[in-house]
């Protein structure tokens, strides 16, 4: 999320590459000589799944077996899973994560995309100065402000709220979205919104019929980056969503681990849940994830 | 009629413009006033103190452990994710059956929030039972209170937040290797590169836009630390491994000293801004030489 414009780094064969290389990879075969990589990779394999495993066993152990965590229970311990069902507070966290983030999603993306369209559309002078204020928006780190942000929140009384919550993260994410969409629209033919304003067409109807159909690859880039920061985002989420019932998983998690009893078996298990569903999404969709990271890095 | 047309576009823009004027150019505007009152954060009055609240950072010690911690976490981790990154990108890029798996692996830690990986990391480094002693312990160690020293905490954030976001830097340049086109490293092969100098001299220069992008990325994401602070220390021991960030909340909630947290957000605005700026123009410098 460079602040650059109009530097096209990577080809477009490279990009394709990128993208299916999971197709290609059945073509390779196993050759032995390769036998120092596969050392590699499994080392790799177990620096990365090493802590998964960890928070695994100690989820799958009573409070009283203090084996060490290395040691995947002899007896497997269902009970701090029972708990965290029975208590059901993870599942109130995922419906507040799920309303959150769908609602800051669809409100950036509209908002977004619009400002988006406009900038792209019209290069004048000074839309060139409110694009690069608003890309200079992106250095801003929103705890720097929070202090400001708070006193404001509190008084028109937006703490505990999810529309409060959808104004703050969605703010500090629109200048990335604006960003993304600018480079996809300036990429589309300028001719297509000629011809169809020749035919009559409005603004707001070259926007809706052309420039938004055309719009879903970079969508399914902005969704995934920005709904795995909201998803996961527990700054102002802790500060700003007081009441339990508000909370998000992040903060479901937190309650757990800080609780006084110690009790790190539930613990485990309520983080091993509140982990599932992202993991899950992106184990089976993760070449969108891995070029959405791509796209917004590179193509500024 | 088509420039008035044109102009009606700027229309378009007007909602994303007031949202975050409202929501981030008026917060800002705030804090910047507040930090210069001292205020609890809640009562109705505030006393005007002009610039002492600026004044009395340079006097704080916490402030500037946190300081130079916010600077080690910045670049630390970034110069760790970019060799990283870069000789993951490399190995990934050289064929052999699996390496998909080993690419969807590695990025998997940055789909879960980083508080919550500091929380995993807790069990790791916990004095008592705690992995890295049992592992200790088995090859012959004395256990070793990790989280209780300082200079090892902030030792243990970095790795743990350069592990868990490398992947980012890894595809980030993967994308840019793949990027170089085969014509050029033929040609170079022709004239007789071999390896190292194929990778210095073509792969590497090529890779500058990459590079910078990576770079700028980790280094705010560095500066900003604080979820994982937050969950495997918070701040502690004695205070010794606050960042800027973890500090303000402190400052603001714990200690109730809003008009002091404000006035270290503001000047950590200013060096986040100023650092990453001069980040920018340099790398754009580089590349216009190349």
């Amino acid at each position: 999320m460079i602040l650059k414009k109009g530097k096209k780094s990577v080809n477009p064969e490279g990009e394709e590459r990128a993208v299916h290389d999971n197709g290609k990879e059945e073509k390779i075969k196993f050759r032995l000589r390769d036998w120092w990589k596969y050392l590699i990779s499994l080392l790799l394999l177990v620096i990365y799944l090493f802590p998964f495993y960890v928070i695994l066993n100690v989820s799958l152990k009573s409070f009283t077996d203090t084996t060490s965590r290395l040691k995947f229970p002899s007896k497997i311990y269902w009970g701090n899973y029972q708990g965290v069902f029975q208590s059901g507070d993870i599942f109130i966290g995922i419906r507040n994560c799920l309303i959150i983030t769908g609602f800051i999603l669809l409100t950036e993306i509209v908002v977004g995309c619009m400002a988006a369209y406009a900038l792209a559309r019209n290069q004048s002078r000074l839309n060139e100065v409110v694009r690069s204020l608003i890309l200079s928006v992106m250095m801003i780190s929103p705890i720097t402000i929070l202090v400001g942000v708070y006193s404001i929140m509190s008084n028109i009384h937006a703490t505990s709220t999810y529309w409060g919550m959808v104004l703050v993260l969605g703010s500090f994410g629109l200048p990335v979205v604006i960003f993304l969409y600018t480079n996809f629209i300036s990429s589309i033919p300028e001719t297509l919104d000629e011809a169809a304003a020749i035919d009559g067409a409005s603004n707001l109807q070259v926007f809706f019929r052309i420039i938004m159909p055309q719009l879903k690859t970079v969508t399914v880039t902005v969704i995934i980056l920005q709904g795995v920061g909201v998803w996961n985002e527990y700054t102002y989420s802790y500060y700003f969503l007081q009441k339990t019932s508000m909370r998000t998983i992040t903060l479901v998690i937190k309650t757990y681990f800080s609780a006084v009893s110690n009790d790190y078996g539930g613990a485990a298990a309520v983080a091993v849940i509140g982990m599932l569903p992202l993991v899950v999404l992106y184990l089976f969709l993760q070449k969108y994830f891995i070029q959405g990271t791509v796209d917004s890095a590179i193509k500024g | 009629m088509h420039r008035k047309k044109k102009s009606r576009l700027n229309w378009f823009y007007i909602p994303a413009v007031l949202w975050m004027l409202g929501l981030i150019a008026y917060p800002l505007c705030n804090a910047i006033y507040l930090s210069f009152f001292r205020w609890d954060g809640y009562s109705r009055n505030k006393t005007f103190m002009n610039i002492t609240n600026f004044i009395s950072m340079f006097s704080d010690k916490v402030f500037l452990s946190s300081l130079k911690n916010t600077l080690i976490y910045g670049f630390a981790c970034t110069i760790i994710q970019q060799m990283i990154g870069l000789a993951l990108a490399l190995f990934l890029n050289t064929k052999f059956k699996g390496r998909s798996l080993v690419r969807t692996v590695v990025y998997l830690p940055i789909m879960v929030s980083a508080l919550v990986m500091g929380y995993i990391m807790y069990f790791f480094f916990q004095y008592e039972n705690g992995v890295v002693n049992d592992i200790v312990a088995w090859l012959g160690g004395t256990s070793f209170d990790w989280l209780g020293n300082g200079n090892a905490s902030v030792a243990i954030i970095v790795m743990i937040n350069s592990w868990q976001y490398v992947g980012i830097s890894m595809v980030i340049y993967l994308a840019g290797i793949q990027g170089v086109p085969a014509s050029y490293l033929e040609a170079a092969t022709v004239d007789g590169a071999t390896g190292w100098k194929k990778f210095r001299y073509v792969t590497l220069p090529l890779l500058m836009p990459a590079i910078s992008s990576s770079v700028i990325y980790n280094l705010i994401g560095g500066l900003k630390l604080y979820d994982v602070i937050r969950a495997l220390t918070d701040g502690g021991p004695a205070k010794k491994t606050h960042s800027l960030a973890t500090y303000i909340t402190n400052r603001y909630f714990d200690a109730e000293r809003a008009g002091y947290a404000a006035a270290i957000g503001v000047f950590s605005f200013v060096l986040i801004m100023v650092i990453s700026m001069m980040f920018n123009v340099y790398f754009r410098k580089k590349e216009v030489s190349l």
